[in-house]
């Protein structure tokens, strides 16, 4: 089993369908690098790895960095045909605290598989605000208040940001179709030089969901047009998810982290904010069907 | 070998080169940069064979790709100092910590603010507590020897901890000394491939950087402190050889000048040789004092240290560092190694930010102490009284 038992994610937790989706699609032909965070907690304590592949775990922000060390290593001791280089880091190890080293690989062009899994925010110090924390979602550090609404600004483009390097492949998936992930992942090991996949995870706890609703949430991030399904090869759009889209609130009302919006003062104008960025990316990726 | 007035770079340079590493990763920094400008021209015309020279982001980023790639079971090094060696400091003690012996030399730099390109040892010396060896050079020659018996004591299985060779920059990086270069086959010889009993392998799927919770933790730390033990040992052994193939010896941990004194004067780096000429000219006017050079600094060598001390009622220390708050952070490791003897002890703090400390200045300090003309206690010497505005 490439990741399997000893791992002690909360019930209905997103990452193991992810990673597991990533490893099967590669039959656990990989080097794994796992920034700090959730996934390192609960699979990579002392005498407990739930890893059946080679697993590092260095830093928090550094996962970028020792991936592109392993790829040099691979080469020069020509052993690149062992396996793919895969990263799994956090949405805050990748959009926040290892964006530099990110960039650092893009650009130096490693063969390294980056996959982020986004549960937009940090959920293994307990939901504070990243990079991909979406607007108006509560968190610890963007509590919610007579003031304020939640967080206020916009969900960083990182997908933008990777096909900027010029890299040959990125996209973004959802643990809602896992097929999809693995379709992706075989694809993606194909270009030679940086990958880029962030994988949409909701997050029981954090996100306040009741664990049944996890895949049902992921959908209709993608069916609202808040999480664009999109593929890049080449910097070329390839690919996009049609949906027959629905309203921001389905998504917004089955959360915890959003709930405030449906009665604080200026939950309507940021409800308004989160819908206009659904359009937004409805327009530029043509998501409507 | 061949005799080459080169400089300290390239002393440097040209031994890494001799080590085979696989992977060299930098980044650029004053007085640092052009050791890895060196290695990157050697690459560029294909004399690091079968080595992968990286470009990184940042020194924090250098050190990341080090330890992936160490840990993939390939040689590594990588140069820096000062504000990159601050930068990189968490990425070092994970690599400790994961027991990878990347090799680093520190071309020493003071740290900011205020800010300065100039020479002390503030920088290496904040690394002292995490879990990397520590040796310091006197000269170019040093240096050059010192990068393959690096390697070797890192790559120990009794040891697997990185090291780091530490050269006064400017003083040396910039310095054009006779060199003795070594020989491909010397080295090769000397110095085997990088085998680690553990690597990461689709073959043998290992963890690497598992979290302890505190049923392990401790486990593992002084496992690490074991291993600095264990590395005296194996240094020895491996300054011994060295010795014996090149004919030269660069002494044990500590290299005491001669077998006594009543004062022992201690100090590390580029100050050695003048210091060391200074205690010279002092004995041969009669006085009765020995020098000390302190070649590694972690482990430390207390044994050697409280044994060589003995015969002193005073010791000296000169060193460019200080712990602020406290007192030198060398000087504080030496009191150490004499607490519960009658010895006074003088620590003088000198040369911060590449202060020159002239050989004048080394005398006097010295006959003083030995003339009893000064307290036992931290000096600042060759500092001026300013004003502080906020006072």
């Amino acid at each position: 089993m490439y990741f399997g038992s000893g791992h002690s994610a909360c019930p209905g937790c997103a990452l193991p369908i992810a990673v597991k989706s990533v490893l099967n699609a590669l039959d656990g032909k990989c080097f794994v690098v796992n920034s700090t965070g959730c996934l390192e907690i609960i699979s990579s304590q002392y005498g407990k790895s739930a890893w059946g592949v080679p697993y590092i775990h260095s830093l928090f922000e550094n996962a970028a960095a020792v991936a592109a060390g392993i790829d040099a290593a691979l080469e020069v001791l020509n052993r690149k045909d062992e396996g793919h280089v895969v990263v799994f880091a956090g949405d805050g190890a990748t959009a926040d605290i290892g964006i530099g080293p990110l960039s650092g690989m893009f650009d130096r062009g490693h063969d390294v598989l980056y996959v982020c899994l986004d549960n937009e925010a940090y959920q293994n110090t307990g939901n504070q605000q990243s990079a991909l924390t979406p607007p108006g979602s509560f968190t610890t550090t963007t509590p919610v208040g007579k003031l304020m609404p939640g967080k206020l600004g916009r969900k960083k483009d990182m997908i933008s940001i990777a096909v900027a390097h010029g890299i040959p492949y990125a996209a973004t998936a959802s643990v809602a179709y896992p097929r999809d992930i693995i379709r992706k992942v075989k694809k993606a090991v194909e270009f030679k030089g940086p990958k880029y996949l962030q994988i949409h995870c909701p997050c029981v706890t954090g996100w306040g969901l009741d664990s049944k609703l996890v895949i049902k949430v992921a959908k209709l991030a993608i069916e609202t047009g808040l999480y664009p399904i999109v593929e890049f090869e080449n910097g070329k759009l390839t690919r996009v998810m049609k949906i027959k889209r629905k309203p921001v609130e389905e998504y917004l009302k089955l959360q915890r982290r959003f709930k405030h919006l449906f009665k604080h003062p200026k939950g309507e104008e940021v409800i308004k904010f989160i819908q206009s960025i659904a359009d937004e990316n409805a327009k530029r990726y043509g998501l409507d069907l | 070998m061949v005799k080459k007035v080169v400089r300290g770079f390239y002393s440097v340079a040209y031994s890494v080169k001799l080590c085979r590493p696989k992977v060299i990763c930098a980044y650029p920094i004053t007085p640092q940069t052009e050791i890895v400008e060196r290695l990157a021209e050697m690459y560029a015309n294909g004399e690091l064979e079968g080595c992968k020279y990286i470009t990184a982001e940042s020194e924090f980023g250098a050190a990341s790709i080090l330890v992936g790639a160490s840990a993939t079971g390939a040689r590594t090094f990588t140069a820096t100092c000062s504000q990159g060696l601050m930068l990189m400091s968490e990425v070092l003690w994970n690599a400790a910590g994961m027991r990878l012996p990347i090799v680093i030399v520190n071309t020493n730099r003071s740290v900011s603010a205020p800010l300065s390109i100039w020479n002390d040892h503030q920088d290496s010396l904040a690394l002292r507590d995490a879990g990397i060896m520590q040796m310091y050079v006197e000269n170019n020659q040093e240096v050059h020897d010192a990068i393959p018996q690096a390697f070797k004591i890192a790559e120990n299985r009794k040891v697997l901890l990185p090291f780091m060779v530490c050269m006064d920059g400017y003083k040396l990086t910039h310095a054009y000394e006779p060199v003795d270069l070594l020989d491909q086959e010397l080295v090769d010889q000397f110095l085997p491939e990088f085998d680690p009993p553990m690597k990461l392998t689709t073959k043998n799927p290992l963890t690497f950087g598992s979290y302890t919770p505190p049923s392990y933790y401790m486990e593992f730390r002084i496992a690490m402190h074991r291993a600095m033990e264990r590395a005296k040992d194996v240094m020895l052994k491996v300054f011994k050889e060295w010795a014996e193939i090149t004919g030269r010896d660069w002494g044990g941990l500590i290299t005491p000048e001669y077998d006594s004194g009543e004062v022992s004067v201690i100090t590390l780096g580029s100050l050695v040789g003048m210091v060391r000429e200074v205690v010279k000219e002092l004995r041969n006017e009669g006085y009765s004092v020995n020098f000390i050079k302190l070649r590694v600094f972690r482990p430390f060598p207390t044994e050697d240290l409280r044994k060589t001390l003995e015969q002193s009622s005073k010791v000296i220390v000169f060193e460019k560092s200080i712990s602020l708050g406290h007192e030198g952070p060398v000087g504080m490791e030496v009191k150490s190694c004499i607490f519960g003897k009658q010895v006074e002890f003088y620590d003088f703090v000198v040369g911060l930010g590449g202060r020159d400390y002239p050989k004048d200045a080394i005398r006097k300090a010295i006959l003083d102490v030995y003339e009893g003309k000064r307290k036992p206690g931290l000096y600042f010497d060759g500092y001026k009284e300013f004003e502080e505005i906020s006072l």
